[in-house]
């Protein structure tokens, strides 16, 4: 395999591996927010609810 | 006797008789470095030291870079081994606060859109000649990330260290000067106005401690060679948010930062010695480093329209912008550029998520390359 086309294959994966890689966060971070929802009771207290 | 003397004047004049037009043209380099970080505020943390060991590597015969000489032990200390960028990812980590991308996760896409630069431009370097692994760090100043740029740098192409880290450095302090051109000319008047509403507060102390925890798990089982990057960024995150070990913290983000964003900054500047760094290739790894940030800006604000048509005009395209590494420039960019079509328009949290998400971004599209490279044999 030539170095163009090693390029072109780092290229797909590194563009398309970043976009979806930040998308699962995006799920993870939704996920997250909905069992650990904010409360001003935990804010007042300083305490995590975890 | 007097041969002596003679001989003792020579030595006193050895320096001057050894300095070569290359040295003189690289003193000069470091004093406009020096110039831009003092007098311009450009990166002064980095460019200061940088521009000063530009001038001391070059003073002949100062060994400072031979075997056993000063800065090479820095060199090998710190660069040689990555323990400088990923000491300083520690306290980047414990500056950053990710609330606002936590307020609203989806801006966390214009943090992977603004990575295409990198990818763009490594191809590019490839079409000018360059090898792969050259080609992969010039293409990483594209992530506008200087530790980043490093990391992979003296992984891939340690010989192209001084220009890189030069370029990344110089260019993401002209962020506020490159990117606002290209935003003005992607975004029509109607674009540049959309204002974008504050969420109610909804990020809970768990969320924020929770989050460095599964970044780290998730980025790093997908791409592992990452781990030292995006777990030393997460772990000086974690001590932030826990809010149990402020001591660690305030040490992480003043003196282990300063310390050894010193020595790194030296180190960079000894790489810039006038024979390896002035050749035709510098000029063109520089303007191929320009072109990877604003390729970063295109895709960025493009990503951001698409994002505005998505959600049927609840994204301002111009927040695309700040999806990069450059942290808080960016985002300043960003809210400037709003105001200067609605004075009331108010897009500086929006693209503060932005700006955070594209630190994750820019360490894991180099996380993903490193990672695609072992997979290739090339690691």
């Amino acid at each position: 395999m030539d170095n163009l086309t090693k390029g072109l294959v780092l290229t797909v994966i590194g563009m398309g591996g970043t976009l979806l890689s930040l998308w699962l966060l995006t799920l993870i971070i939704q996920v997250l927010k909905k069992f650990f929802p904010y409360s001003e009771a935990e804010e007042k207290s300083g305490k995590e609810v975890v | 006797m007097l041969d002596l003397i003679q001989y003792g004047l020579a030595g006193l004049t050895m320096g001057f008789s050894a300095l070569t037009v290359h040295n003189v043209i690289m003193i000069l380099t470091g004093c406009a470095l020096l110039y831009l970080g003092i007098k311009k505020d450009y990166e002064p943390l980095l460019l200061l030291p940088i521009g000063f060991g530009a001038i001391l590597v070059n003073i002949p015969l100062s060994g400072l870079m031979a075997e056993g000489g000063l800065l090479r032990e820095f060199y090998n200390f710190g660069v040689i081994t990555e323990i400088f960028p990923c000491l300083i990812f520690i306290g980047i980590g414990a500056m950053t606060d990710f609330a606002p991308l936590l307020e609203n996760p989806s801006i966390l896409m214009l943090g992977a859109a603004g990575q295409f630069g990198i990818f763009l431009t490594l191809l590019l370097a490839l079409g000018m000649g360059f090898s792969l692994l050259d080609s992969v760090a010039i293409g990483i100043i594209g992530a506008c990330d200087g530790p980043t740029s490093i990391y992979v740098t003296s992984k891939f192409a340690p010989h192209l260290l001084g220009a890189v880290s030069v370029a990344a450095y110089s260019y993401m302090a002209l962020v506020p000067l490159i990117q606002p051109p290209i935003m003005r000319l992607l975004t029509t008047e109607r674009e540049k106005r959309i204002k974008m509403e504050y969420p109610e507060k909804s990020v809970s102390r768990s969320l924020k401690i929770l989050f460095p925890i599964a970044v780290t798990i998730v980025t790093c089982l997908i791409a592992p060679m990452g781990t030292p990057l995006m777990g030393m960024l997460m772990l000086g995150n974690l001590m932030k948010e826990s809010g149990v070990v402020s001591r660690l913290t305030k040490a992480s983000e003043n003196e282990i930062a300063n310390a050894v964003t010193l020595l790194l900054g030296l180190s960079i500047g000894a790489t810039m010695e006038g024979a390896a760094f002035l050749k035709p290739q510098t000029l063109l790894i520089l303007g191929l480093g320009l072109l990877a940030i604003c390729l970063d800006t295109v895709t960025g604000v493009l990503f951001g329209k698409l994002m505005c048509l998505l959600t049927k005009g609840k994204v301002n395209p111009l927040v695309g912008a700040a999806g990069i590494s450059a942290y808080p420039m960016a985002a300043r960019v960003v809210q400037t550029e709003g105001r200067r079509y609605d004075t009331n328009n108010w897009l500086l949290m929006h693209a503060m998520g932005a700006n955070t998400g594209g630190q994750i971004g820019s360490i894991m599209a180099a996380a993903i390359m490193l990672s695609v490279l072992k997979g290739m044999g090339l690691g």
